[in-house]
């Protein structure tokens, strides 16, 4: 049967050309093109068929496949229905036990170099740990991961191995980088990443029948680039100096830097601060909350998570405020102390990090 | 002659569970054994953490439940080193917690459990008008008009032309024990759609409150969102608002979407009343309109009933040594280099791992001796059934007005007797029911802490305790709540500032446990024994029994030691 390009799934639905150009637009958003790239994405979108996604779940909390479905734009019933045929998911899969390994073993079969594989979860070096009908993990994996189009690792566990790696990793846990070499794996890492940052690689890689453009660790740029602290709603009080001693307290009310009450936020890269969280309302630090780093290699072993200051890395920054910082926001002398004080306990933290 | 059945992967569920069940010639279920197949580590993990942290990790035990691990470990912190919170905190808190529990009552129903009961291929056999007719006697829910219901099945049409039918492949579509007429199946894959969108708005309240969902955040001492109605950065009327206008569509969604679909496939499905288990039932209450302290506030109240004694509601005390016990007899871990016969306290738990079963890969579990990832806790040597039915019963055998009102209409709806409630249905109907309290619950919770705004508190953390050097050299606590899926309790032991011991008991360990030392099956077990299955094939029942509890296997086995095979005991704590 000839399968039907995603704009004719679309229509066949019910749906209008406009509300597809529409769904594009979102997509485009999503994705962090402009306005001028929504035509490729219309002409990728009318061309392409629905791609089959088998989603592996290995050690993990379930937290990433709950974040994806939470998605705003697109919606996560455009991503099941339009974009994407879920092929395996022990979340939504109607099927269970032998059927549910047939519709894996279905697409194995007759998609071989067309399937994308996400997973979520990292995995423990010893079988014993982990069986799913009856088969280890990582055999599975291997398997699946042979005849991937592209494999998407979704969350800090299988991008860095997260929280079952965190010391002393009982189960000795290990990303999925760690047993497939020879084939690219996008790291979209995140406890869990943000939905629609999920949706918009998927969408990235449908569109342009490629990879997003990855940095250096792997992470598609379009929503790692920055550090959170390069676009917080409360920099402009970390560059003035003015800081929340304590939860509660009256800078915390008024919004001042959370820096002092331990956030990760000049040291995490992630989308939080622009994107925010579920279509936008907030992001921790918005919210009162010091960033953990959720997003970074290693982060559970880089606490005590309200205690221990970041080190905020002099480059990569528009402005560094440890410099130009107070001067340049023309603050008072009472800043500029504060700036100092900050820049004391760095160092003193520097003595105390952890050997990990 | 009997026939060894497997299931696994169980999927629409959390986590990773393998049920076997031996089938005689007549096909029903004769013994049934439940297996957690994974384990991650995370109580070793929080070991000499800082207890400020603790409730981040083992959050991550898992992101269904997103809120309630975090939840309870700052309770145990909280108790452990006696610190009050405001009373704002305790409302947003309350708050978070109900938005879990309709969250996850809801998604459970549509995305997790309807697949049991509804036959999305059969709604391609509907008639639109016929649907609308009923979904407009059924509420007031204004998306019911013909055209809504006829694009809903051209949806489904088309993903089935298209031959990739994704999430629906290889369903038990056409199977003899579906029996809803395509009509209500019809309605049922609406609503299914419906539902999904819905979920992702509820959520923003933990997003408001804890930055994000899942896993929002929290702090050890109250909320660390503060409250300033003339700050901009701060929680003030647009954020209130914003809140109020979620409780109050979820209101309308539970009353208006859910019960009446509940109670509509309910109704198709009465005499089917398989799947009833042990008939004993533990709450350890939670929602309490005073503290968290004040048990006799609770609005889910607290207490046991065994062999289904309505007329006694026991006493329950998770500190009590006696009481919660954990058994290792048919699970993979040793206790002081044994392999079992005795029960350890969570504040006494010892992990220590040991790998028995076959090597992978296998057919099947040799469930003659250990046989899952998960322990067996029982409540004085009892197992334990947990969770929704149990919460409703034991409000019911309590005579609190709000359970008894609610259980004796629904079955008079039902034309059910009470004994009809200790089943499948009857666990899937509690939950509904008390979705309905909880969205009434977490409305009021929101009019108090606008009451309290209004009366100029806007206190949102304690810090008096905040700093380690208050805290005394050792101490012990417990935080115990009702989560989603049942009672959890998370218990801690704090010296010298860090974490010293950590066990985590949760509903589906209580719920999923394999044998214990006396051999008495728990609560999964006991509701699969006795099930006729139409076809072995596709074995539906079991899908339907499972599901029915909701299960959630991260939660269950949340720890582990140390490497596999190896035989040296590392004792915690």
């Amino acid at each position: 049967m000839k399968r039907k390009t995603i704009l004719e799934e679309v229509l066949d639905r019910g749906f209008t050309r406009r509300d597809f150009l529409k769904m594009c637009t979102a997509l485009a958003a999503t994705m962090g093109l402009d306005f001028s790239q929504t035509d490729q994405v219309v002409a990728a979108m009318e061309k392409n068929q629905r791609v089959p996604v088998i989603w592996l779940q290995f050690q993990d909390c379930t937290g990433c496949s709950e974040s994806f479905i939470r998605s705003t734009h697109p919606k996560v019933e455009s991503v099941l229905l339009n974009m994407i045929s879920l092929e395996y998911s022990e979340v939504l899969s109607a099927a269970s036990g032998h059927q549910v390994e047939a519709a894996l073993e279905h697409v194995l079969e007759h998609y071989p170099g067309e399937y994308i594989l996400a997973v979520e979860g990292s995995l423990p070096t010893d079988d014993a740990f982990l069986t799913v009908g009856g088969v280890s993990a990582k055999e599975t994996f291997l398997r699946a991961a042979k005849g991937a189009k592209a494999i998407i690792a979704y969350g800090s566990c299988s991008s860095w191995g997260g929280i079952p790696a965190a010391y002393p990793n009982p189960t000795k846990a290990k990303p999925i980088t760690h047993f497939v070499k020879d084939k690219p794996i996008i790291l979209v890492p995140g406890c869990p990443p943000i939905a629609e940052v999920m949706t918009g690689v998927i969408a990235h890689i449908i569109t342009f029948g490629k990879f997003p453009e990855l940095d250096h660790l792997g992470r598609p740029k379009a929503f790692y680039r920055h550090r959170i602290h390069d676009k917080c709603n409360r920099r402009a009080y970390f560059d003035a100096g003015l800081f929340a001693e304590s939860f509660d307290d009256e800078g915390a009310r008024q919004g001042y830097c959370l820096y002092k009450v331990g956030c990760k936020g000049p040291t995490t890269y992630n989308s939080c601060a622009e994107m925010r969280w579920n279509g936008g309302v907030s992001y921790p630090i918005q919210s009162g909350n010091p960033c953990i780093g959720c997003s970074e290699k290693g982060f559970w072993d880089n606490g005590p998570f309200f205690v221990r200051r970041a080190k905020i890395p002099a480059s990569q920054t528009t402005i560094n405020p440890e410099t130009v910082g107070a001067i340049a926001v023309g603050v008072t002398a009472a800043g500029v102390a504060a700036h100092a004080a900050v820049t004391a306990m760095k160092k003193k933290d520097e003595h105390h990090d952890r050997g990990e | 002659m009997t026939e060894r059945i497997v299931v696994d992967p169980v999927t629409r569920i959390e986590g990773h569970l393998r049920i076997e069940v031996d089938v005689d010639d007549s096909g029903v279920i004769q013994e049934a054994f439940s297996s957690g197949t994974a384990v991650r580590g995370i109580e070793l993990i929080v070991r000499d953490r800082d207890p400020r942290d603790v409730w981040a990790y083992v959050q991550r035990i898992c992101g269904v439940c997103t809120t309630t691990h975090a939840l309870a470990s700052i309770r145990s912190v909280e108790d452990a080193l006696d610190i009050k919170i405001p009373r704002n905190a305790h409302l947003i808190r309350d708050i978070m917690n109900a938005a879990v529990f309709l969250h996850d009552h809801v998604v459970h129903f549509y995305h997790l459990h309807a697949f049991d009961w509804v036959d999305v291929l059969s709604a391609l056999k509907a008639d639109p008008n016929e649907t609308s007719r009923i979904a407009q006697s059924l509420s007031s829910w204004p998306k019911s008009s013909p055209g809504y219901f006829k694009d809903i099945q051209m949806k489904v049409q088309k993903v089935v032309d298209s031959g990739q039918l994704g999430i629906f492949a290889n369903g038990y579509w056409g199977h003899k024990a579906y029996k809803l007429p395509p009509e209500v199946n019809l309605l049922a894959v609406a609503h299914y759609l419906e539902a999904l969108d819905w979920q992702k708005e509820i959520v923003k309240i933990h997003t408001i409150f804890g930055g994000k969902n899942p896993h929002p955040h929290y702090v050890v001492g109250g909320m660390a969102t503060p409250i300033d109605i003339n700050s901009d950065n701060a929680i003030h009327a647009e954020r209130l608002m914003h809140v109020s206008q979620i409780i109050d569509q979820a209101v309308e969604f539970v009353n208006n979407v859910y019960i009446p679909d509940l109670l509509a496939i309910g109704s198709f499905y009465k005499d089917w009343t398989y799947g009833g288990g042990l008939n004993n039932y533990l709450c350890y209450g939670d929602f309490s309109t005073g503290d968290i302290r004040d048990v006799h506030l609770y609005r889910f109240p607290r207490g046991v009933i065994l062999n289904g004694n309505f007329n006694e509601v026991l006493d329950v005390d998770p500190k009590d040594p006696e009481q919660v016990k954990e058994f290792i007899d048919h699970s993979w871990y040793t206790y002081d280099g044994k392999e079992g016969g005795v029960g350890k306290h969570p504040w006494e738990g010892e992990t220590s791992l040991r790998y028995t079963g076959p090597k992978p890969p296998f057919k099947t579990l040799n469930t003659d001796e250990k046989y899952s990832w998960l322990k067996s806790p029982r409540w004085k040597e009892h197992p334990m059934e947990t969770g929704p039915l149990a919460r409703m019963l034991v409000g019911y055998a309590l005579k609190k007005d709000e359970f008894v009102g609610l259980i004796d209409d629904t079955l008079k709806k039902l034309n059910w007797p009470l004994e009809a409630m200790r089943s499948a249905l009857g666990r899937t109907v509690a939950r509904g029911l008390e979705s309905i309290l909880v969205a009434k619950w977490m409305r009021d919770d929101m009019d108090a802490l606008l009451a309290n705004i209004r009366n100029g508190n806007q206190i949102t953390f304690d810090r008096t305790k905040w700093e380690p050097s208050t805290w005394p050299k050792k101490a012990k606590g417990v935080g115990w709540m009702e989560a989603p899926r049942g009672a959890l309790g998370h218990w801690i032991e704090i010296e010298d500032g860090k974490t010293k011991n950590y066990q985590a008991v949760v509903p589906t360990t209580w719920n999923a446990s394999p044998r214990d030392h006396k051999g008495q099956i728990g609560a999964y077990e006991a509701s699969l024994k006795g099930t006729p299955l139409l076809d072995k094939e596709k074995p539906l029942e079991i899908l339907r029994i499972v599901h029915s509890f909701d299960p959630c296997l991260a939660c269950a086995v949340h720890l582990t030691d140390l490497e596999s095979k190896q035989t040296t005991h590392i004792r915690i704590g």
